[in-house]
């Protein structure tokens, strides 16, 4: 598939799953081609970085759904943090493990799972669209009904991924990406190069091949296709690309420079201004 | 050896809240409760299981901010991460935007959490870590506007939260040490507000008095924290931190 092939599968107002965490192996590519599309309304689910930076900048997204949005090596996500300070987004923000079990729970298809987490805090004050359980057994506990985040589609990004939809990741964590594709109806996955499947442990070892076809629906070939996010060991985050990038939040002005010379670009062109531009 | 630093004060501080923890995971984030978490598992409590900041469990001692000379004795994906803090074998030391004298924590945004004046990390791992396992507190800039009479946002859940949960649902609930670049401070009273451990060389009770929003427990007596050991300040110049990470977050 292509990026466009994705993104023609997804409409206005659905709830999209991305992968990865903060600013590592994000499905960019995919993202970048939906804030060349016309979708509107999403509903963003992630353990964010500039994916939901971005798309909230644009315009694409009413609801946010996520433990944090972060840069990373800049803590705080810019263009996440307006959009809350000025309204335009509604935020579901929950405990990182808490999300975790969301996931999982969609995953298995059950409504909730339990935890400890979030007692307490002002998560149940004020979202209380998060509720409680008491244990049926003898111990009668009350614990939170983390729960299911259930999505119409998920975005991940693989190192590596043969045609058929397996996929596979060679950096030192999976992240949650398993329990995404897993959450969503249907999962598309970009990678930066899709292989024989017999080449796929010709490098690595069977522990890094998490990603079966099981779990996917589709495959993009994208070299790149995280920049500017980390995907190691393809390629690490280019942290100047990511400077000019949380930079944008400082004007109208710098914000529609950066669109019109990287967004509203496709996405081969993209691909050659970035490493024009010192990116690898 | 030169004159001891309040970093130095400060990360001697730090590492004595894991005394006695035994074989957890020791997980301080940010670089001078990284220095202080090693330095308790270099010195005198050497069970103690650490990690590389990302993903995996080192079993040497590496320069606090370089990570690619490490022993690795254990693979601990974030995933695990929650495994561990949900079994309980873990203490972390978070930093707090605002802390209230129950020990409340707030890391998430600044003003209504339904439209912030400043949106900050969000609730993070904060609800969850403070539920299931001990906790500690570092911050480096001790002012009114972090020690506050009430917190914006309830991340990490204090002393007072805890006991409306009640005795079965707090039972892993602690808070044990809150360390600032002016004192140590912990909640061994009988109601659990924030007491007045001890105040650091050169800083004195009405230092710490005036730089907190609220009113403190303070003892009739107050002693000062201790001073890194020969052995301890040598850990942390030459072993630890070598690159003097602590002394970038550290004012007087």
């Amino acid at each position: 598939m292509t990026e466009a092939d994705v993104v023609a599968e997804l409409r206005d107002g659905m709830t999209i799953g991305i992968g990865g965490w903060g600013s590592r192996r994000k499905p960019m590519s995919l993202v970048r081609e939906i804030l060349r599309s016309g979708l509107r309304d999403l509903t963003v689910v992630s353990y964010g970085g500039p994916d939901v930076g971005l798309l909230c900048r644009a315009g694409k997204v009413s609801k946010v759904v996520t433990a944090f949005v972060s840069l990373d090596s800049i803590p705080l996500e810019p263009h996440y943090r307006a959009a809350r300070q000025n309204g335009s987004i509604e935020a579901v923000e929950l405990d990182e493990g808490m999300f975790l079990l969301g996931l999982q729970a969609a995953a298995w298809r059950v409504p909730f799972l339990p935890t400890r987490a979030g007692l307490g805090s002002d998560i149940l004050r004020l979202m209380p669209e998060i509720k409680t359980v008491i244990s049926p057994y003898d111990d009668g506990e009350e614990l939170v009904a983390a729960p299911a985040l259930s999505m119409d589609a998920a975005l991940i990004h693989m190192n590596r991924a043969d045609a058929a939809g397996n996929g596979q990741f060679l950096g030192e964590d999976l992240f949650m990406d398993d329990l995404f594709a897993r959450a969503a109806d249907r999962t598309y996955m970009s990678c930066e190069k899709i292989v024989a499947t017999e080449e796929l442990l010709s490098g690595a070892t069977f522990h890094t091949l998490r990603i079966s076809r099981l779990m996917t629906d589709g495959v993009v070939e994208r070299p790149g296709g995280a920049h500017f996010t980390e995907c190691a060991p393809d390629h690490q985050r280019d942290e100047d690309f990511q400077r000019r990038y949380a930079a944008t939040a400082g004007s109208d002005e710098a914000w529609e420079e950066f669109r019109s010379e990287y967004l509203d670009v496709s996405e081969d062109e993209y691909q050659q201004r970035v490493r024009g531009a010192g990116g690898d | 050896m030169t004159e001891v630093t309040r970093a130095e004060v400060c990360v001697t501080a730090i590492a004595e809240c894991f005394r006695g923890d035994g074989e957890i995971l020791c997980n301080p984030i940010g670089n001078t409760p990284l220095v202080g978490g090693r330095l308790a598992r270099s010195s005198f409590e050497p069970d103690l299981v650490i990690t590389d900041g990302f993903y995996m469990l080192i079993a040497d001692t590496p320069p606090v901010g370089e990570t690619a000379e490490r022993v690795i004795e254990a693979y601990n994906p974030y995933r695990s991460m929650f495994d561990i803090l949900w079994h309980g074998k873990r203490h972390v030391m978070m930093g707090a935007t605002q802390l209230d004298r129950y020990g409340n924590q707030n890391i998430g945004c600044i003003g209504d959490w339904r439209r912030p004046k400043a949106q900050l990390l969000g609730f993070r791992g904060a609800p969850g870590n403070t539920i299931n396992h001990t906790t500690s507190y570092w911050v480096p800039k001790h002012t009114p506007k972090v020690f506050v009479e009430s917190v914006d946002l309830v991340c990490g859940i204090g002393y007072d939260r805890a006991r409306e949960l009640g005795p079965i649902a707090s039972r892993f609930h602690e808070i044990r040490r809150v360390v600032s670049n002016l004192g140590v401070f912990d909640f061994e009273t009988e109601d659990n507000r924030m007491r007045l451990r001890s105040v650091h060389p050169g800083v004195t009770v009405g230092d710490v008095v005036e730089a907190t929003g609220f009113e403190l427990v303070v003892p009739e007596h107050v002693p000062e924290s201790r001073l890194p050991d020969d052995a301890e300040l040598r850990l942390i110049r030459e072993v630890i931190d070598p690159n003097g990470l602590r002394e970038a977050e550290v004012t007087g």
